[in-house]
């Protein structure tokens, strides 16, 4: 008589399948599908108004139509400018503080906890201090630049077309800088002293020992910290439109401010989704490049790092 | 000239003294060992000299210069640290040329040093790893090559073995032996491992609490030691310490023995002083079983605890003066726990410390 498994059998085999499934079924929905359907209707006329368009299959027509649109590609120029000045802003700063901090000996846990005041804030509460700060009337900066004599005029700070990127940029930098410095003082508290005492016995000046030893073991923090802060910025929304709206005349555009107006106020989810879709591949991008610097930063650091 | 000269140098940490004033002359091109228990003040020493300290008080000479106040790149100076403190993002050919490539030497004169430095030391294959890549043997080397390139007046060396497994050390220590009669430079080396002192040295300096005890060629502080710490810490085993009583002419031992007083040392000790009897191991054998049994000799029965054998020589655990005390049996035999020997302490090599100062009497 042939032998089929024992019904216990069976089941011991089934186990992990069963134990699974229910965190499939979440991933399934709430990942799988939304992404699936995003990446579909980005291939069709879709507009929310008419939710019979969503079957209206126009091949890669919306991306042709954003691959030439002049607005989309301002908008992505200006992401990366914004990126790049805002992460290396806050790279120096947050060195700056991290070894500032790593100087003193008292009060540093205090200090270091006070650094993540501005982490705690939602950046749309950051955008609409900010935007107070700035306005060319009320604002508290152009009223401290008159009473101080420092000017008379009313700078139009989140109005004029460099100043208002300018404002946000700052809005950012002052939120979010606490992320270089808390991972750069993480790094300079696991940083050996012997190295550093060879390098000054060797002959070097302390801003050679920065440079030659300091900076090197502390690359791998920074590159954790443009990882994580590359993709914060590339979504860069919520701080923008409370400050600008993208405006003044789409001179702030962000790729997902401009994402959003036309998803939404325009109603073209198609095109949006397909905008959506080439941002997405820019985050990837940049999370891949710092991801592969930190990679190589750390081997280059062999056990130290 | 390359000698460094410390005067009174001082050094508190806030208002813990732990360096107390010591006075030192190198000559140029000598091998100076510090040595002592650990926390004794050697690293802290060897730090200001290097100037990675600052000196409280007092003076450092490195050639005619006075350093105190000049920072370590300005001192000409090469240190080899405990834990190699190599640099861990450069390869190996990096970190030898390092130095040179701060201080702006050419391409071509910092590969020759390099290239030369990794021959001495053997580390022309592993130029182009990391020091992740490499055995703890070859960081220390790397470490020391680090230390050569550079042709500096002075070697500082920071225990530079004591991570390194016993075989290991013992090769490394010719090396470092070999490699100071090649580059002839002054070495400050430091380590606790009076051995290591022993087999380095031109001179000892034996270091306690922050004072200096002793300052001398390894024969001198191994033969005439000028306290009980010394002749406890130069030496292994360490020497025998018995306490006793001068009484006519006699060193009574606590247990009423009694051997002469050595005859060099007669007339240095007065009737009924208190002393300590020392004398090493190798100076109490049994008869026919020595080496140094010759010349001034006292005999006393003593009864073996345990006998550990060595191989060429064996270990007696025995009792003088109411304490342990070990003695040597050289050329050995089988020795039965509770054997009764008769042992030759051979006076001429005997020490005799005042009981109170701990000072030898000689002084
Ligand atoms: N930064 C410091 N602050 C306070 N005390 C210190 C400091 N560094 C060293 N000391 C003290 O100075 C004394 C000498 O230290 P040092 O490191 O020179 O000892 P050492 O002889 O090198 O010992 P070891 O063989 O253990 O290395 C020790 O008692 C130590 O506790
Ligand atoms: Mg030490």
């Amino acid at each position: 008589m042939a032998r089929t498994k024992s019904p216990y059998k069976t089941r011991l085999a089934l186990t992990p399948y069963l134990l699974l499934s229910p965190a499939f079924l979440v991933l399934i929905f709430v990942v799988a599908l939304p992404l699936v359907f995003s990446l579909y209707t980005s291939f069709t006329g879709y507009r929310l108004v008419r939710p019979d368009t969503l079957w209206n299959w126009v091949g890669t027509r919306n991306y042709e139509r954003i691959f030439a649109d002049l607005d989309f590609w301002i908008a992505f120029g200006r992401t990366i400018l914004f990126l790049a000045i805002a992460l290396n802003l806050e790279f120096i700063l947050g060195l700056g503080i991290a070894l500032l901090i790593n100087r003193i000996t008292w009060g540093q846990r205090t200090l270091r906890t006070i650094m993540m005041f501005p982490m705690m804030f939602s950046p749309i509460l950051v955008g609409y201090q900010f935007k107070f700060i700035f306005n060319d009337n009320i604002g508290v900066l152009n009223n401290a630049l008159q009473s101080l004599g420092i000017s008379d005029a009313a700078t139009p700070w989140l109005v004029d077309r460099y100043l208002a990127l300018g404002s946000i940029i700052f809005a950012e930098v002052w939120m979010s800088t606490s992320v270089f410095a808390i991972l750069l003082l993480a790094g300079l508290f696991a940083m050996p002293r012997d190295p550093i005492e060879a390098a000054r016995v060797d002959g070097c000046s302390p801003w050679q020992v920065f440079r030659h030893i300091t900076l090197p073991f502390l690359m791998p923090f920074a590159f954790i910290a443009m990882t994580i802060r590359s993709l914060d910025v590339a979504r860069a929304y919520d701080i923008v439109d409370v400050m600008t709206g993208g405006g003044p005349a789409g001179r702030t555009e962000l790729l997902w401010t401009l994402i959003a107006r036309v998803g939404y106020d325009n109603a073209r989810m198609g095109q949006a989704n397909a905008m959506a879709y080439v941002s997405i591949i820019l985050s990837i991008a940049f999370t891949y490049y710092f991801f592969t610097k930190l990679v190589a930063a750390r081997r280059y650091m062999g056990g130290a790092a | 000239m390359s000698e460094i000269k410390l005067t009174n140098v001082v050094k508190r940490y806030g208002r813990v003294e732990v360096v107390h004033g010591i006075n030192l002359e190198i000559a140029h091109n000598e091998f100076v060992v510090l040595v002592g228990p650990s926390g004794c003040g050697k690293s802290t020493t060897l730090r200001m000299i290097a100037g990675l300290e600052e000196i409280s008080d007092g003076e450092i000479h490195i050639g005619d210069a006075l350093v105190n106040d000049l920072p370590p790149r300005k001192r000409n100076i090469s240190m080899v640290f405990q834990n190699y403190a190599l640099y861990p993002h450069m390869s190996v050919r990096e970190n030898l040329g390092f130095g040179l490539k701060i201080a702006k030497q050419s391409e071509a004169m910092i590969e020759e040093r390099v290239g030369e430095a990794a021959e001495i030391l053997g580390l022309s294959e592993l130029m182009d790893r990391t020091p992740a890549e490499l055995s703890g043997g070859q960081r220390q080397r790397v470490a020391m090559g680090r230390a050569i390139v550079r042709h500096p007046e002075a070697f500082l060396f920071d225990e530079p073995l004591s991570n390194l497994d016993a075989k290991l050390r013992v090769q490394m220590r010719t090396e470092i032996k070999k490699l100071h009669s090649k580059v002839k430079t002054t070495v400050v080396y430091v380590t606790h491992d009076q051995v290591e002192a022993m087999t380095l040295a031109d001179r000892i300096v034996v270091m306690k609490d922050g004072y200096i005890e002793q300052v001398g060629t390894p024969m001198e502080v191994f033969n005439h030691p000028v306290n009980t710490f010394v002749a406890s810490f130069i030496g292994s085993p360490p020497m025998n310490l018995i306490p006793a009583r001068v009484e006519s002419g006699k060193v009574k031992l606590a247990d009423g023995a009694s051997v002469p007083v050595p005859n060099r040392l007669a007339d240095k000790v007065r009737d009924g002083q208190d002393v300590i009897f020392g004398l090493r191991p190798d100076d109490m054998t049994p008869e026919g079983h020595g080496i140094n049994d010759t010349g001034q000799v006292a005999t006393l029965e003593l009864t073996v605890d345990l006998a550990e054998l060595l191989g060429t020589e064996t270990l007696l655990y025995t009792q003088l003066g109411g304490q342990d005390a070990l003695g040597k049996m050289f050329d050995p035999r089988d020795v039965a726990a509770g054997e009764t020997l008769r042992f030759r302490l051979s006076l001429d090599k005997a020490h005799l410390f005042d009981a109170t100062s701990g000072k030898s009497v000689r002084l």
